[in-house]
């Protein structure tokens, strides 16, 4: 669980980054080797192996070796207290803002209506 | 729930409305046209809501949302009409101080309508990590929070 300010601020670093943001799209939809996270990106391993660890080290992600293979699974406790903060507020207003739109619809013929085409 | 901690955030949403930059910020200029999509709805609302659109003016509402009471407060600092609105406001529950933003609509011609692009940034106080909002994580709501984190 996710408790700690600092934790949710590298919760949020992490996921500032697009490539990471791609890995845990991938993640969210099940298990995944490195290497299959590593497929559709345009990078090296050693590259996707530094991400994975920025993943690891705020909580998103858990990665377990057996054999050759680490395999990496989506803590989706974490993903979820991210989410809320931001979510919460951006739909407020996203919803807000639908209203606005058909607010204005409603009152096109009002007097305050400026030219149109 | 003693905990004390603070966590920032800034979002900005765009949206395009078919009508010229006057009405659009038209509809934030009066408590009228306002209230036909900020909310709270007028039924949940416990006091006679404030509204005070100049530089330095107050708006206040007050709802109750059972058990606890909400109080929204914001003071306007720029005002450039059919242009920009900046204001900041404070978010209570009961009276519990949950958050401090700082909110701008910018509101740009784009042809015969309005493109408006809203931004806040806000710290938000201790108190908040409640399970009850948590929810489960999908791919759709983090394609949100890319663009949110973008923006």
């Amino acid at each position: 669980m996710l408790n700690q300010t600092a934790d949710l601020d590298r919760v949020f670093q992490a996921l500032a980054d697009p490539g990471r943001r791609v890995m845990v799209e991938r993640l969210s939809l099940g298990p995944a080797s490195v290497s299959e996270l590593a497929r559709p990106m345009a990078m090296s391993l050693a590259a996707v192996v530094q991400h994975v660890q920025v993943l690891e080290a705020c909580g998103l992600v858990r990665s377990q070796k057996v054999g050759r293979t680490r395999t990496c699974t989506i803590n989706s406790g974490v993903l979820g207290s991210a989410e809320r903060w931001i979510t919460e507020r951006r739909t407020t207003w996203e919803h807000r803002l639908d209203r606005l739109g058909d607010y204005l619809a409603e009152t096109a013929d009002g007097p305050d209506l400026t030219g149109g085409p | 729930m003693t905990e004390h901690s603070v966590t920032h955030n800034t979002f900005v949403i765009d949206r395009t409305y078919p009508a010229a930059p006057e009405r659009v910020f038209a509809a934030f200029a009066s408590l009228d046209a306002k209230a036909q999509w900020f909310g709270a709805p007028r039924e949940t609302l416990v006091t006679d809501p404030e509204f005070d659109f100049r530089v330095g003016g107050h708006e206040r509402f007050v709802s109750k949302h059972e058990p606890a009471t909400y109080t929204y407060d914001a003071v306007y600092y720029d005002i450039v009409p059919g242009r920009r609105i900046v204001y900041a406001y404070e978010m209570y529950q009961d009276d519990a101080r949950m958050s401090v933003s700082v909110a701008t609509v910018d509101l740009t011609p784009d042809g015969t309508g309005t493109r408006l692009s809203y931004t806040e940034q806000g710290v938000y106080f201790d108190g908040l990590d409640k399970p009850e909002y948590r929810e489960h994580g999908t791919a759709a709501q983090l394609d949100k929070m890319g663009t949110t984190l973008a923006g």
